[in-house]
């Protein structure tokens, strides 16, 4: 874990603000999901894995905060609407299975994404070309478990089966444009769908059917739009330091 | 390392037939010259049934005490009041679950299966350190459990990288190397909270209250009352009494207590020039017995939580064994594709 040296809390808005915050808010948020799961995965090996993927998700939320201002400032005091990460990464972990479906769909997106940006000459490539070689296990790890939830049991197909159903609508805001990243979504829509499908077949299952976002939300959390269990996770998270105005940590 | 003699000895299987009384006797000897030789016993070596036990159930115990100690921990990782002290609490988790991994192999090199042993844990049949029925109440007792609890381990685990049984002499190196890291963690956020605001320093203040006797109770009985302390000393599995490693334990804290300008509660203790040792106060043994038996503040609850992980990963362990037996036949084609895939993104990370 490499300490980042913070930024002066006053800093003139730079034009990568937005994009820092986007990608920086879904690695913050899902890093603390999965670090929800400490103690309670089904398999020792498991608890090291998912520690290790969120402590990943940490330290790149950390470099991308602070290009944006004060790493804990943006993390513990912002309100719920100022957050612009996918609605994707804020949902509740649920079983084994939602938990990899998230992150089969995550993953994927965010390898696609860095692979893109690292190939860049912007504000994020070298960021992205460190990132990348993580999340490339953090996919690699989905991938497998969704390959022995999908082909393993009967109750594992169908519980992996109910997760990437459930999980589908959250899956189209991730290509809705960032601003202040100059991306081809269109490109990486299709690489994911083709990357993802292809998992999910090995997998025996199914690509699920349905709208890829809800009818009233598309590209919602990048705008600040949040589902109820987001409010619910935020005030643990900023619960204790909030409490202490002023006091360093 | 045996010598080589005694390595052929104590090596039953590699043995002809020969006089099975007449070959325990050589191997007992074997064993007991390579034990006073300070020499390390490895898993094919004989060794007698009781010190396998005994290790076995040592292990066993250590092992269950590093992922129920997780949960103490874990339930600070959602609320960590800034990024940094989130992520290093993570790592220390997971390094935690990493030392619960080592053991249990450790374990297995005694032919003692993890899921046997998980059962064990699970129907309270072996026990784990009792220090973790204790709650952490504030963002504090993360660093009390690192400066305390972590110190306390350290202080009976750097002995055991030099215990005679060679897979968990290596083990404890390891686990030893970032326990002492976790331990200055600890340490450095006390020492942020007691010089923090009045609220933070009071807060590090009431954490190591009720952290300090639990932790002297991490050394076990008084040596007189401890049953397995004289097998396991003679066999090199145990180097120092729990008596004389408390001492140590209290005389290391004393200074860093001042200097993290917090106070132990215990009126006894003081400096007894004479001893060249802190003297300090008695224990409740009373609580100690209590804990142990059950009635600590959380025992149901950690024991509780750690079943319920089980069970409700149960589906995911019968997945993973049944892809795999599924897949045995395929594993040339499968394993070579899955290579294959790998070598791709391998190339398309570095582009």
């Amino acid at each position: 874990m490499t300490e980042t040296t913070k930024p002066p809390k006053a800093r003139e808005p730079v034009p990568h603000t937005a994009a820092a915050l986007a990608l920086g808010d879904d690695a913050l948020v899902l890093s603390h999901r999965l670090g929800e799961w400490a103690g309670h995965a089904p398999v020792l090996e498991e608890d090291v894995a998912l520690a290790n993927i969120a402590l990943d998700l940490l330290g790149q939320a950390r470099v991308l905060l602070s290009m944006a201002g004060d790493e804990d400032e943006l993390a513990y005091l912002r309100e719920e609407r100022a957050f612009r990460n996918l609605q994707l990464v804020e949902q509740p972990n649920g079983d084994f299975a939602h938990t990899i479906a998230r992150q089969l769909y995550f993953s994927t997106y965010q390898r696609l994404l860095y692979a893109h940006l690292a190939a860049g000459d912007g504000e994020f490539a070298g960021l992205a070309a460190k990132a990348v070689k993580e999340v490339s296990y953090h996919q690699d790890h989905a991938e497998q478990w969704t390959l022995r939830l999908g082909d393993g049991t009967d109750v594992s197909h169908e519980r992996m089966r109910r997760a990437c159903q459930a999980l589908w609508r959250f899956t189209g805001e991730m290509f809705q444009p960032v601003e202040g990243l100059d991306v081809d979504w269109e490109g990486i829509r299709a690489a994911w769908l083709e990357s993802v499908s292809a998992v999910l077949r090995r997998a025996t299952l199914d690509v699920p059917e349905g709208p890829q976002s809800g009818a009233w939300s598309a590209g919602a959390g990048r705008q600040g739009l949040h589902t109820e269990p987001f409010g619910r996770m935020l005030a643990e998270m900023q619960h204790l330091h909030r409490s202490h105005p002023g006091a360093s940590w | 390392m045996a010598t080589a003699a005694h390595r052929i000895a104590r090596t039953p299987e590699e043995d002809g037939p020969a006089d099975e009384a007449a070959l325990a006797v050589a191997y007992e000897a074997a064993f007991d010259a390579a034990v006073a030789a300070d020499e390390r016993i490895e898993p094919r070596d004989w060794m007698p049934d009781a010190y396998r036990a005994t290790l076995v159930r040592q292990i066993a115990q250590h092992a269950h005490s590093e992922i129920i100690g997780m949960q103490p921990e874990a339930n600070w990782i959602t609320r960590a009041p800034s990024l940094r002290r989130k992520a290093i609490l993570m790592a220390k988790v997971q390094d935690e679950a990493g030392h619960g991994l080592y053991l249990y192999s450790a374990a297995e090199t005694l032919g003692t299966s993890r899921d046997e042993l998980l059962d064990k844990l699970h129907s309270g049949r072996q026990k784990y350190s009792s220090i973790f029925n204790y709650p952490t109440l504030t963002w504090a007792d993360v660093g009390a459990i690192g400066w305390l609890v972590d110190g306390a381990a350290i202080t009976n685990q750097v002995p055991l990288c030099r215990c005679s049984y060679g897979p968990y002499a290596r083990a404890m190196v390891r686990i030893c190397k970032e326990e002492s890291f976790h331990q200055r963690q600890g340490y450095e956020l006390l020492l942020t909270l007691s010089r923090g605001t009045p609220e933070q320093h009071e807060m590090a203040q009431d954490a190591v209250n009720r952290w300090w006797w639990p932790s002297l109770m991490m050394f076990g009985p008084p040596d007189d009352q401890s049953q397995h302390s004289a097998q396991s000393m003679t066999w090199k599995i145990k180097r120092h009494s729990n008596d004389e490693l408390r001492q140590r334990f209290v005389d290391i804290c004393v200074p860093q207590a001042e200097t993290l300008g917090l106070t132990l509660p215990d009126p006894d203790l003081r400096w007894n020039e004479e001893r060249g040792h802190h003297d300090f106060g008695e224990i409740d043994w009373t609580e100690f017995r209590e804990v142990l038996k059950g009635n600590g503040p959380c025992n149901e609850q950690r024991i509780t939580q750690r079943r319920r992980a089980h069970d409700e990963g149960a589906w995911v362990r019968e997945a993973a064994a049944a892809y795999a037996e599924k897949h045995t036949s395929k594993d040339t084609v499968q394993n070579g594709a899955t290579r294959a895939n790998n070598g791709a993104k391998d190339g398309e990370a570095a582009a």
